[in-house]
């Protein structure tokens, strides 16, 4: 995983709540086998005409939003199925950031592990945030993870929470099995345990 | 301390808490489909890891299986990549598949309990949102992106934060025409999607205790549909019942041993939640969802709402464009809205007591002109059981299709889907946008509520036939 370093990007704007993980991946693109390439299905059904053509009315289209790293967006991102394909469709697509005011459990958690910070704020802040991307499209923010902080040029910044243990495999682009590893040996005391206490799971 | 069911298992399971890091949880069962491992797999023999401990897993394939013509190779090629790609990669990890040709075959959460594989007490993970299923037997059970997938292989433990309790209080008894299924959407509707977010939803109450086992399961799959993390039902004499010989439970002395554990997990009298419900389940009529997220449902005699019905701006709007997409006017009675096919199956209601209420709705009927219905059975065992039960006949002859396992429609990655327009009435979980077809407009509704609108062509109120 890449380390998260302090960026300026453009920030796109997606106004629209309940953004559930059939939308940000469909199905049809479930079938690969490897992690990578999804960017290009990425919003797939609301991104391209039936002919395969850009939707221009979607607002990821408008050419002013193309090299956006911050996605701002409406409540419960990420809601739905558990597939981690709909974050990695995210980062190949080129988001690094999420700021909403909240997400689904299980997509919150598959973004960290994907280098993708999900900024939370709230329901006031955003939409200061979504002002600001209405009347400067285009705009960007500046996200510095190290001192929870969002700046915009418009004065509208924040500083935001995070659980410093995810904040800091984010920063260091830590591979969090290698993490759980170093207590290898009190995995296989626990075992040892559960294995005297219910015997009949391990049958 | 008085503890909730959760905490119980929470405790049980917790392998170690290092200051300022998620606190490690042990995990006892790994359930497996062909669509979330593959990438799993891939990493772990990139980093040269080995699966810590096999017998935890369980596999299945189910996603992108057909649900017809079995013997001929799977028309979809990437599809027919991923089965061959999950049959390889349980070989060289010695896993337990049950493949598209094994008798065991079926949706993963629909073959698990029937092999008794998940008991109460344990924690259960599967790449797979409606892992929650597995509540019903009060196991703490619940879906995980691919990178923990990865980590479950390699280390059998989870960093994971702990939920806030949330105690779902369903009193009174349900009428004979409602559901499991209806008690699920009517809870829905009343928290919303998010309603369960950061929570473990524990289900109590007499209408809770009353429901069968495949009742429970149907209730508990659909935690996620509420934003939950899990859903959990306290074990009872049903739940011992259920599980007692099958092929994974414990026997002999294991069993007796095992019965204490189970009976000291409910949660202690007088435990506290963080949050709770209260739903009457007299009040809880026959549901239909009528827009694109399973918040958006009203009782069968209801009608289509306006978006000013709404005083949240935000629900507003996400009403009006459920409205344009699923292409109906506010005002419109329920039971005047007409179906192109109905689909019986899934992980939520693709079991046996599912396909038996069907068939007695659907018994003398015929499908209505213009309607295509399919009925798929949640695994073989459920397909088998329903033929020497002669169910398979009521459908044939009523017109319906009767398939082989698989999820099917409920997301359509195998070829089973909605054309742009089509309307069904789908006993599966979720009425997203595109769920069942780029353009195909999903109402959720119970097995019985799906069966009448087969025959009538449009949804009814099961209470009047």
């Amino acid at each position: 995983m890449e380390p998260y370093k302090k960026h300026e990007s453009i920030a796109a704007l997606m106004n629209r709540s309940n953004v559930d993980t059939d939308q940000i991946i469909p199905k049809q693109f479930l079938k690969k086998v490897e992690r990578s390439g999804f960017g290009a299905h990425l919003f797939h059904d609301w991104r391209f005409n039936d002919d395969g053509s850009d939707n221009p009315d979607f607002e990821l289209n408008k050419p002013v939003f193309k090299d956006a790293k911050i996605l701002v967006v409406g409540d419960n991102f990420g809601c739905g199925s558990s597939r981690e394909h709909a974050p990695w469709a995210i980062a190949d697509y080129g988001f690094n950031t999420i700021i909403s005011t909240s997400y689904a459990d299980i997509f919150y958690n598959n973004c960290f592990k994907n280098g993708i910070l999900p900024i939370v704020v709230s329901a006031e802040q955003l939409d200061k945030l979504m002002a600001e991307i209405n009347a400067n499209e285009g705009v960007k923010f500046v996200v510095d993870l190290e001192n929870k902080q969002v700046t915009t040029p418009a004065g509208n910044g924040f500083s935001f929470e995070i659980d410093p243990f995810r904040q800091g495999n984010l920063l260091s682009g830590l591979d969090d099995i290698g993490l759980t590893l170093i207590h290898e040996d009190k995995i296989t005391a626990y075992e040892q345990q559960h294995k005297q206490t219910y015997p009949w799971l391990w049958v | 301390m008085k503890k909730t069911m959760y905490e119980k298992i929470w405790d049980s399971h917790l392998v170690i808490e290092v200051p300022g890091q998620a606190p490690l949880i042990y995990v006892d069962r790994h359930l497996m489909h062909e669509v979330t491992s593959p990438q799993a797999f891939e990493g772990l023999r990139l980093s040269g890891r080995k699966v810590r401990n096999p017998h935890s897993i369980l596999a299945t394939m189910d996603h992108c299986v057909p649900t017809k013509d079995r013997d001929l190779p799977i028309a979809d090629p990437i599809a027919r990549k991923q089965i061959e790609v999950m049959a390889e990669n349980c070989r060289e990890n010695g896993l337990n598949l049950y493949d598209m040709k094994n008798p065991n075959n079926g949706v993963i959460h629909v073959v698990v309990p029937e092999h008794g594989f998940v008991h109460p007490g344990m924690v259960v993970v599967c790449g797979d949102s409606h892992t929650a299923t597995h509540g019903a037997f009060g196991a703490l059970a619940f879906g995980i992106g691919t990178s923990e997938v990865e980590h479950v292989m390699a280390t059998q433990t989870l960093p994971q934060k702990k939920s806030k309790t949330m105690l779902v209080q369903v009193n009174g008894k349900l009428s004979r025409y409602s559901s499991a299924k209806d008690i699920a959407l009517a809870i829905i509707g009343k928290i919303g999607t998010a309603g369960g977010t950061g929570h473990v939803i524990e289900y109590a109450g007499e209408a809770i205790k009353d429901l069968t086992m495949e009742g429970r399961m149907t209730l508990c799959n659909m935690a996620i549909e509420a934003g939950a993390r899990a859903g959990l039902i306290a074990p009872d004499e049903k739940t011992y019942e259920y599980l007692k010989g099958r092929e994974f439970a414990p026997k002999g002395a294991s069993w007796d041993q095992a019965m204490a554990y189970w009976q000291s997990l409910p949660s202690d009298e007088g435990a506290v939640f963080d949050t709770v419900i209260t739903l009457n389940a007299e009040e809880i009529e026959p549901q239909v969802s009528w827009g694109t997220s399973p918040e958006q449902v009203i009782g069968v005699n209801g009608t289509v709402p306006s978006p000013d019905s709404f005083d949240n701006e935000g629900k507003r709007k996400a009403c009006e464009s459920a409205l344009a997409y699923m292409g109906l006017t506010p005002d419109t009675k329920i039971t005047d809205i007409p179906i192109d096919l109905v689909f019986i199956g899934s992980c939520t209601n693709g079991r046996i007591e599912d396909f038996r209420i069907a068939a007695e709705v659907t018994k003398g009927t015929k499908v209505a002109p213009g309607v295509k219905a399919i009925a798929v059975p949640g695994s073989y065992h459920v397909k088998h059981q329903a033929e020497a039960e002669g169910l398979d006949k009521i459908f044939l002859d009523a017109g319906w299709e009767w398939r082989d396992p698989g999820c099917s429609m409920c997301l359509a990655m195998n070829g089973d889907e909605l054309t742009k327009g089509q309307r069904s009435a789908s006993t599966s979980n979720r009425n997203f946008e595109g769920r069942q077809g780029k353009g195909g407009r999903t109402h959720l509704v119970s097995p019985a509520m799906a069966a009448a609108a087969a025959a009538a062509g449009h949804f009814v109120d099961i209470r009047k036939l």
